[in-house]
């Protein structure tokens, strides 16, 4: 699902993120992203959204080479990648249903396609009675349920979440995980960064640990 | 949609390419579909940044004001030209020849070339004016009426009023004017063409004067609107961002300013248009007095539908263009990072 090749980000100050980078992610995987900040986690997740490009190497998601992917082709690509941020990102000039359902009018996707697909969303992440409901008045933790609804209403083959857990307490990171954790038994492929060791620890699951722009263990599945 | 989804497809052989040669049928109703998506975010866009304006009254006012200053500048311009223009041709399509008889003249020479001249093909028509009638008429209009009681004797001319047939123009009316003039019984023959001649040309001037004024502000409302779209698009920083995220395209992103630039156009060609109505609304009764002073039949005419119609497109597509502009510079800076 996601291959990264001899891959090296170099920016033009002169900083290198990442430095010769080899990663292999299978379909169906759920791996974990660790390493202090500054090891390349942003970056990494930034090349596959291709939000930035790599200076030397070859990408390639879901069989694609991203380098074949020209300006114009970015927003079908990410279309079928659903990202969760630390700080959720969701817009507080509209309700709970219409942040979750941006991406699938963005896709353009039909009226009646849309109602079923955002309320299908938000019961999994269990906020379906919080629909009308502006994102301003929820919890931190709800706040994210409504972020992680949003990047699976579009049923991507692949999630990035970027610290999804970064402000909430131990309580309702686990339950974010829980859910992180239904969807990868649904079979979609999750690449979460995160400090939080412990949960790492309590999840079993494959770590890929970044240090000074270098993948230091867990690029490759065992 | 989803390229790589391995539970989307059930189909035995992973990895399948979409289904594009049996799928005729079906690829035709995906784009159908898009199809209607697409006009369904135009219109949605089209509504919602309408209303989105509506919510801002007092700063959407402020803005529609202006454009509706700046379209109804030169549109009063060229409405006023139209009219003096029309006022031209109204003297004009009324210019006779006074031919002015010399005082001995007999009453039945007078009576006996007028008729010759009734004859001819290049004059539709001659009246006679005694001194007598002169005076009385004169009396009437000029308002110093006890003054000429005063007179012992009638001082105006008797005078021929010859009206050019409408096929008589340019030279030929000049060689009637120098025929009428160096007959024996006439003193002189006046066709006060010159001042329509030099009216065309000021007209000509000005015209090109208010094309250059619309051209100007055209410009400028393209800057005031592109600064609206500006402001606009910076208060949206945030939405843009997500939408670039979840894979909103340019033109998706694009749409809703695209469309705010095309309402303050259109509204503020609107008002202007209102605003034209009223200044000839106030003037129209001043106006209907002073022709009637000058025995006219003028009136006021303001923009046909046709000009209204085109003024509140000119206006609505200066708009978008300012929009453009705008959106062009903005949003390829606003990318997430």
């Amino acid at each position: 699902m996601i291959r990264f090749q001899n891959v090296t980000k170099r920016y033009a100050t002169g900083q290198e993120a990442l430095s010769r980078v080899d990663i292999q992610i299978d379909r169906g995987e759920m791996v974990f992203l660790t390493g202090h900040s500054g090891a390349g986690k942003s970056t990494l997740m930034k090349l596959i959204m291709l939000m930035e490009r790599p200076s030397n190497g070859h990408i390639e998601i879901g069989g694609r080479d991203t380098s074949a992917i020209r300006r114009s082709g970015i927003a079908h690509y990410r279309r079928d990648i659903g990202v969760v941020f630390q700080n959720h990102q969701l817009l507080f000039d509209r309700s709970v249903f219409d942040n979750v359902a941006l991406p699938l009018q963005v896709a353009g996707y039909q009226h009646s396609d849309i109602g079923r697909r955002v309320r299908a969303a938000l019961d999994k992440v269990g906020l379906l009675h919080k629909e009308r409901v502006n994102p301003v008045t929820l919890s931190g933790g709800e706040q994210q349920r409504v972020g992680i609804a949003r990047a699976v209403v579009n049923k991507p083959a692949l999630v990035l979440a970027d610290e999804p857990t970064g402000n909430l307490d131990p309580e309702l990171s686990a339950e974010i995980m829980t859910l992180f954790r239904q969807f990868n038994e649904l079979g979609v492929t999750l690449m979460i960064a995160t400090h939080d060791i412990d949960l790492i620890e309590r999840m079993n699951k494959r770590v890929l640990q970044l240090a000074e722009g270098r993948v230091i263990a867990g690029g490759v599945p065992q | 949609m989803n390229r790589f989804h391995p539970k989307r497809k059930p189909a035995p052989t992973p990895r399948k390419p979409p289904p594009r040669p049996q799928g005729a049928i079906q690829s035709k109703a995906a784009w159908r579909h898009r199809l209607e998506a697409w006009q369904a975010h135009h219109s949605n866009c089209a509504l919602e940044s309408l209303l989105r304006l509506l919510r801002t009254p007092l700063q959407s006012t402020l803005t529609w004001l202006v454009v509706a200053i700046a379209t109804a500048l030169p549109a009063t311009l060229y409405v006023a030209l139209l009219n003096i223009e029309s006022l031209g041709y109204h003297w004009q399509d009324s210019s006779q020849i006074s031919v002015f008889i010399k005082p001995a003249a007999k009453t039945n020479a007078i009576d006996k070339w007028a008729d010759t001249l009734r004859a001819r093909s290049d004059i539709s028509d001659v009246v006679y004016v005694s001194p007598d009638q002169a005076l009385v008429e004169f009396k009437t209009y000029s308002g110093l009426g006890a003054v000429l009681d005063d007179l012992t004797e009638n001082p105006l001319p008797p005078v021929l009023l010859v009206q050019p047939s409408t096929a008589t123009t340019g030279a030929a009316l000049e060689s009637l004017l120098t025929e009428l003039a160096s007959n024996g019984l006439s003193d002189d023959a006046r066709l006060d063409m010159m001042w329509v001649k030099r009216l065309e040309q000021l007209v000509e001037l000005a015209s090109r004067g208010v094309f250059f004024l619309a051209a100007l502000l055209a410009l400028g409302l393209l800057l005031v609107v592109g600064n609206t779209i500006r402001l606009a698009i910076e208060s949206r920083r945030d939405e843009i961002l997500v939408v670039k995220l979840v894979g909103g395209t340019d033109a998706y992103v694009r749409r809703p300013f695209l469309y705010t630039g095309l309402w303050y156009g259109l509204g503020g060609g609107l008002i202007a248009l209102l605003l034209l109505a009223l200044g000839l609304a106030w003037l129209e009764a001043p106006v209907a007095s002073l022709a009637e002073l000058y025995q006219s039949e003028f009136s006021l005419s303001g923009l046909s539908l046709t000009h209204s119609l085109q003024l509140i497109l000119a206006a609505g597509l200066i708009g978008l263009a300012g929009a453009w502009l705008a959106v062009g510079r903005h949003l390829a800076q606003i990318a997430p990072r």
